[in-house]
């Protein structure tokens, strides 16, 4: 059983959704708080969803200076397994551990949907138990989720297979080449705008593909340890 | 007390959902020809003299945290 961290910022609202998730996927999930400065020798964290300090300044751009990011940064540096989901990516771009930046939606209004998705890097500690190419559906509901970058940056993005995630019919946001989710050059740090942690059981979902994020994650655990 | 202004504006290339609405309803409202971009003004009063020193303090705050240099450009001045 793996110690996954769960981080929660004011205005966190997915947290005990993703704590859920973990403990579904059956690991022991660790609740690390904004202003704490120890990650507690977890072998993983989850940046959740929801609206860390109101949204204020910008999505993500105070939580990024909160003292748990100060560490989330170091031990992603040296390859600890970051998920960031949702306002989680949001962290993640204001961080620089991933490029680019979110915007509010082309469509100007919140989108709430099962989206389907096409994976498009396993190489990622995140995605390796996936197939590439795999049609999967997770769920989607964001008001900022426009993914921008200047056009070098996506044309390496693209050119190191660092684009994990792309929409499949509807853009939902306006994202540049329809881009939901990224990794960083070692794969270890991944973020979506999806929200995987809602797709693990039958009763409420319509896939179960959240698992598979988990079993990846599994797969490159066990591999360091054997 | 001296008063520094921070303007955060997006990029000219990165599209502005905002500023399209306000544009928009502006339209509606009979305004014709009038094209709307939307951002963000800082006031920040320092204290102390606003030395050069300061000023760069204000300009690195602006830098790495009042915008996002990847979608926004800022310019800061003194308000007279």
């Amino acid at each position: 059983m793996s110690r996954i961290g769960v981080v929660t910022f004011p205005g966190s609202l997915d947290d005990h959704d993703a704590q859920r998730a973990v403990r579904l996927a059956g690991h022991q999930p660790v609740a690390l708080w904004h202003a704490h400065e120890s990650l507690q020798d977890v072998d993983a964290v989850i940046l959740p969803g929801g609206f860390s300090y109101g949204d204020y300044l910008r999505c993500g751009a105070i939580a990024r200076f909160s003292p748990i990011m100060t560490e989330v940064i170091a031990a992603a540096d040296q390859g600890l397994p970051v998920l960031g989901i949702c306002n989680g990516f949001q962290v993640l771009c204001e961080s620089h551990l991933l490029p680019g930046a979110l915007i509010r939606n082309d469509v100007r209004t919140f989108v709430c949907r099962d989206q389907r998705l096409r994976v498009e890097s396993v190489d990622t500690v995140w995605t390796c138990a996936f197939d590439a190419g795999q049609e999967i559906t997770i769920v989607l509901k964001n008001g900022e989720g426009g993914f921008v970058a200047d056009p070098d940056t996506i044309a390496r993005l693209e050119g190191e297979n660092r684009v994990v995630f792309r929409y499949l019919d509807d853009n939902p946001n306006g994202s540049l080449n329809d881009i939901a989710g990224i990794t960083n050059a070692r794969g270890n740090v991944v973020g979506l705008m999806p929200h995987p942690e809602h797709n693990m059981e039958e009763l409420t979902s319509p896939s179960l593909d959240g698992r598979t994020f988990f079993a990846s994650l599994d797969r490159y655990l066990s591999a360091l340890v054997g | 007390m001296a008063r520094v202004i921070v303007d955060v504006m997006p990029k000219p290339e990165i599209l502005d959902p905002q500023g399209k609405a306000v544009t928009g309803a502006l339209r509606r409202l009979g305004f014709e020809g009038l094209t709307v971009r939307q951002g963000k003004r800082f006031e920040v009063d320092v204290e102390g003299d606003l030395t050069d020193e300061r000023l760069d303090q204000v300009r690195e705050a602006a830098e790495k945290l009042l915008a996002n240099t990847v979608i926004e450009a800022f310019d800061v001045r003194v308000e007279q």
